[in-house]
């Protein structure tokens, strides 16, 4: 039987912004020492950023009393992270940024942060927690050993 | 916890004998940004200011709210009719310009010599 080599690591933050950096360099220090290649180690760090932001900003409304959870597991070649809040979650996902849009004032300039978390990872889903709180996303991304 | 963004200002001559305006970024690109990024942007005068290239090569952070105030230049700057390049941008936010459709309105370059050649 092979053996599966789990590891978990836990972080929370402040709901104030600028901390995103904290989980930032934690989820990068988890992906160097999983092997991710630099490239996939950056991807992970602006998706992570996106998810604290928008749980400090949306989830928990910039509440100093409430913290943001971010849980690092790691299962083989796999690294999950969730960022969990205080929110309701999310009623539906945003549709997809258009640029042409924005720069003609249809649209707000803002709103990059969901879209960029999906492209940058491997899987990302919003779940809303049970009884209106500990929401979160979960974000998944995967040491490909054709190309790490 | 977010690094102060500080910006300032270079009047360049492209070879081509164009009237460069440069602003040079330094820090983290980010919602407390919006008068470094935005403010500084507006100190050029309109009127002459038609050529204006983003020097990334000391930003290590932007995040979609960074984004978002770059966004607003080029819509600013659509408005006046005004060209906008950008370069120093590391490889991971080159994609992610690349991905949010940035480049659609702001060429980028290596850097700054590349960029004034193209000029």
């Amino acid at each position: 039987m092979t053996e599966v080599k789990t590891t978990s690591v836990e972080v929370r933050l402040p709901s104030r912004l600028g901390y995103e950096k904290v989980a930032m360099s934690t989820a990068a220090a988890v992906a160097k020492l999983m092997g991710f290649k630099e490239e996939r180690v950056e991807d992970l760090k602006t998706a992570v950023a996106e998810a604290c932001i928008n749980a400090i900003e949306h989830g928990n409304l910039l509440n100093e009393a409430l913290s943001v959870g971010v849980v690092l597991s790691t299962v083989d070649d796999t690294l999950e992270v969730k960022v969990i809040d205080d929110g309701k979650g999310l009623k539906a996902l945003p549709p997809k940024p258009d640029i042409d849009r924005k720069i003609h004032g249809e649209e707000d300039p803002r709103g990059m942060g969901m879209f960029l978390i999906q492209a940058l990872v491997d899987e990302a889903e919003w779940v809303k927690g049970s009884n209106g709180r500990s929401s979160y996303v979960r974000l998944v991304i995967r040491l490909d050993k054709e190309t790490e | 916890m977010q690094t102060e963004t500080k910006a300032r200002v270079d009047q360049l001559t492209s070879p081509a004998g164009h009237a460069v305006a440069v602003l040079r970024f330094e820090g983290d690109i980010s919602s407390t940004s919006k008068d470094a990024v935005l403010g500084t942007y507006q100190t050029l005068p309109k009127a002459t200011t038609k050529i204006v290239l983003l020097d990334f090569t000391k930003v290590d952070y932007i995040n979609s709210s960074g984004i978002a105030l770059v966004i607003q230049m080029l819509i600013e700057a659509s408005n006046s009719a005004q060209k906008v390049y950008a370069f120093g941008l590391s490889a991971h936010f080159t994609k992610v310009f690349t991905m949010v459709g940035i480049t659609k309105y702001a060429g980028l370059f290596h850097d700054q010599a590349a960029a004034l050649a193209a000029l």
